[in-house]
């Protein structure tokens, strides 16, 4: 696949690795303890792991899953109120796919929609409005999602229904920020990183400014890298220089997508429809003040919290779950008392086996065993003559 | 690979990691739990969801030995000795039109295709209609026209059906149930149980085609792409196959689920491991990208005329070259192999030169959000 094989390209990755390789042992050898550094966001989790790139990485790297899976933080009462409002009479309920299998208190979006709810499955919150458009005797809701990077789509789409006066149309809204739940892991005291790989999609829309406190308040690097897993060995390589050269900023590795300012429409675009909530709960790491978006005074009339009895309960991460600490990269996925017995990706009890990209689901589904050799499969059934 | 070859043991102490990993395999070698109180969609979407409640609801009450071997369908054998194979299927697609057939071809090929992978020659089909109030005749009629077709060209008879019609509402337009017959050579033994460490785990040609043609065609996510599904009948191309062969240990049409799934299945009921080899896989550059949009891999796509076969190592170029010398398996490929360890486990080694886990899925491939 063209613009997809060059970043997936085995020689240069190996060639990242080697140099991988020399500068951690450096580092290691004046630090004398292996490097740790935190991929942010759920997409490079998800890359980690659907190229194996852990088992291709020297001992001396260690990468810790964070907390940048929009599914995963999404706190059970918030899944709950979704269903409320999904089961509401005449309402057609819309969705990201992946948001369908989250476990509420009691059932999923997708067990509601086995019981008669009218839960539909969207690629885009356009795709929400339109089917507002052509059911106008139906109110549709759209449960929104995601960090910086799908609020600008759900913010046009606001737009877009105001100025074509469709009032059939609403958002539960749960658009998170990604600035406050990094700085809530910086500021945990039981954590040892040596830098971060920053987010890319939320780059594009946000910039690296915003990211400017991690190195300067915090001490840390900090590398925006893209998706593909020629980008996270080369946004390690950076960090790793960084580190050697004793230089402690915030730098690009994506810089097919990302400018640092980021993109000023899409910016404005948010700062039209939404404003910050005083707090917002995450899964996982409990309330975090001015974290999340909801929608402003001039877009209360689609405000689907507003306009649906939500019953705001909240509800307590369950007892046994410890995704605090593996998103807060405490303990890894395996280290949780239930990890992979009671809670699998069947049946998931922490937000991080919820979704693909949570931490213990990619572990779950991609990781394990992998530490075997990667033997390479002899393709022709002529046996190989030794000697 | 050179040095991208395995390294382990990074972070964490691995002791712990392996008891825990040696925990989890207990837990997945124990029978599917069906924990739902009703069907949700995931139930048919042929993954563990769909494993568990045919363990837990099918199997319990129906258990005997021919339907334990869960197979595409029934092997019987006759006071004569001779051995029939009996297969069943229901199709609900929609639409039922799309780029390269309809549900029409989709109902014969399936049951041709699911007696095909028993070994056997398909020869007698049923057909049963359950028909919505209201849906249009000329659409019924271009539907069984596509049957006909299907059939005539897949060299089988559709010698008995049934019709119902349901209120406006009980069903969605019209679906198709059918059930096949056909007969198994005497020389065939297919057998997961045969399967041996060493063997070459084949496909027929690209994969991901169907599923991807049905999900564009749908419409639903504005995207434009020239995917047929690649719907055909597969007896033709199991029989040059079995003829250069004869030592096949297993045949699966990778339909719902894909190929991952089925070398899941393939690992679990032989107790070996499965290891692909990314680079091998046969896939359309469209398809891929589709794909990579969406967030889905492509091993888990369906496929409708299609099948994933393992070989003895000694057999594998014959049976490569037999495929590849009709159409339907033009592009016929070793994707993998299967080794001892670890058993019941599916490995993919990775373009880029790591490795990863491709384990069953739960429900339906979900679109990823970003």
């Amino acid at each position: 696949m063209r613009f997809v094989d060059e970043y997936r390209d085995p020689a240069a990755a190996r060639a990242c690795v080697a140099e991988i390789e020399h500068l951690a042992a450096d580092l290691v050898q004046k630090r004398g303890a292996h490097l740790k550094f935190m991929e942010v966001c759920g997409g490079h989790t998800h890359t980690i792991y659907k190229h194996g790139i852990e088992n291709v990485l020297p001992p001396t790297v260690e990468l810790v899953h964070g907390p940048g899976c929009p599914v995963c933080v999404i706190p059970m009462g918030r899944v709950d109120d979704a269903i409320a409002v999904a089961k509401a009479p005449g309402v057609i309920f819309t969705s990201f796919g992946d948001m369908m299998r989250v476990p509420g208190s009691s059932q999923s979006l997708l067990e509601a929609k086995a019981q008669g709810a009218d839960v539909r499955m969207v690629y885009s919150p356009l795709d929400a409005l339109k089917i507002a458009i052509n059911n106008p005797d139906r109110e549709v809701v759209f449960f929104a999602v995601g960090f910086e990077t799908t609020a600008p789509s759900t913010a046009v789409t606001l737009l877009k229904a105001k100025e074509k006066g469709i009032t059939n149309f609403s958002v539960f809204c749960n658009h998170v920020t990604i600035v406050p739940p990094v700085k809530a892991i910086l500021e945990s005291p039981d954590l040892r990183l040596d830098g971060f790989l920053g987010p890319g999609h939320v780059s594009t829309v946000i910039g690296n400014h915003p990211y400017r406190f991690v190195p300067g308040v915090y001490g840390k690097p900090l590398v925006t890298a893209g998706f593909e897993p020629l980008d996270i060995l080369q946004a390690i390589v950076m960090l790793c220089r960084q580190l050697r050269d004793g230089r402690c900023e915030v730098e690009n590795q994506y810089t097919r997508a990302v400018v640092d300012q980021g993109n000023p429409k899409a910016l404005q675009t948010l700062r039209d429809v939404f404003e910050l909530r005083p707090h917002f709960e995450w899964r996982g790491l409990g309330f975090i003040s001015q974290s999340a978006l909801k929608l402003n005074a001039a877009f209360e009339a689609y405000d689907a919290e507003l306009k649906f009895e939500v019953p705001g309960v909240r509800v307590a991460d369950p007892k046994a779950c410890q995704c605090g600490e593996v998103l807060k990269g405490v303990i890894k996925p395996w280290d949780c008392k239930v990890f992979g017995t009671a809670c699998t990706p069947e049946t998931p009890i922490g937000t991080c086996m919820v979704s693909s990209e949570g931490a213990c689901a990619a572990y779950y589904n991609y990781g394990r065993f992998t530490k075997q050799q990667t033997v390479p499969v002899q393709l022709t059934s002529t046996p190989a003559k030794v000697g | 690979m050179g040095d991208l070859d395995g390294q382990d043991g990074h972070g964490g102490p691995p002791s712990r990691e392996d008891v825990v990993l040696e925990r989890i395999e207990a837990f997945r070698r124990r029978r599917p739990k069906l924990r739902d109180e009703f069907i949700n969609s995931a139930h048919g979407a042929g993954g563990k969801a769909s494993a568990a409640l045919i363990d837990a609801v099918f199997l319990e009450a129906f258990r005997n030995p021919t339907l334990e071997t869960m197979a595409d369908g029934a092997v019987v054998t006759l006071p004569s000795g001779d051995r029939l194979a009996f297969s069943t299927d229901s199709y609900v697609v929609k639409p039922y039109r799309f780029p390269g057939g309809s549900i029409g071809h989709l109902a014969v090929h399936g049951t041709v295709n699911d007696l095909s992978m028993m070994g056997a020659r398909p020869q007698w089909i049923s057909a049963g209609f359950i028909i919505e109030d209201g849906f249009p005749i000329a659409e019924l009629r271009d539907i069984v026209a596509d049957m006909h077709e299907a059939a005539v060209k897949a060299g089988v008879e559709i010698v008995t059906g049934d019709t119902k019609v349901v209120d406006k509402g009980a069903a969605d337009g019209v679906y198709i149930n059918t059930a096949g017959v056909g007969v198994v050579p005497a020389e065939v033994s297919l057998d997961p149980k045969r399967v041996q460490p060493g063997d070459k785990v084949l496909v027929s040609g690209k994969i991901g085609d169907h599923g991807v043609a049905v999900m564009i065609a749908r419409g639903d996510l504005n995207l434009e792409a020239d995917i047929p599904s690649d719907t055909a009948a597969l007896n033709g191309l199991v029989e040059a196959l079995l003829a250069a062969a004869p030592n096949t240990r297993f045949l699966r049409d990778p339909t719902r689920g894909g190929v991952a799934t089925v070398c899941n299945e393939l690992a679990r009921a032989a107790e070996v491991s499965v290891v692909l080899q990314e680079s091998a896989i046969p896939v359309r550059n469209i398809v891929n990208g589709a794909c990579e949009i969406l967030g889905i891999d492509p091993l888990y796509v369906a496929n409708e005329g299609k099948l994933v076969a393992v070989v003895p190592a000694g057999e594998a170029d014959a049976a490569v070259a037999a495929m590849r010398a009709l159409p339907v398996g033009a592009d016929a490929a070793v994707i993998g192999e299967v080794r001892d360890e670890p058993p019941g486990i599916v490995i993919i080694n990775t373009v880029f030169g790591g490795n990863r886990i491709v384990d069953m899925l739960v429900g339906d491939p979900l679109p990823r959000i970003c």
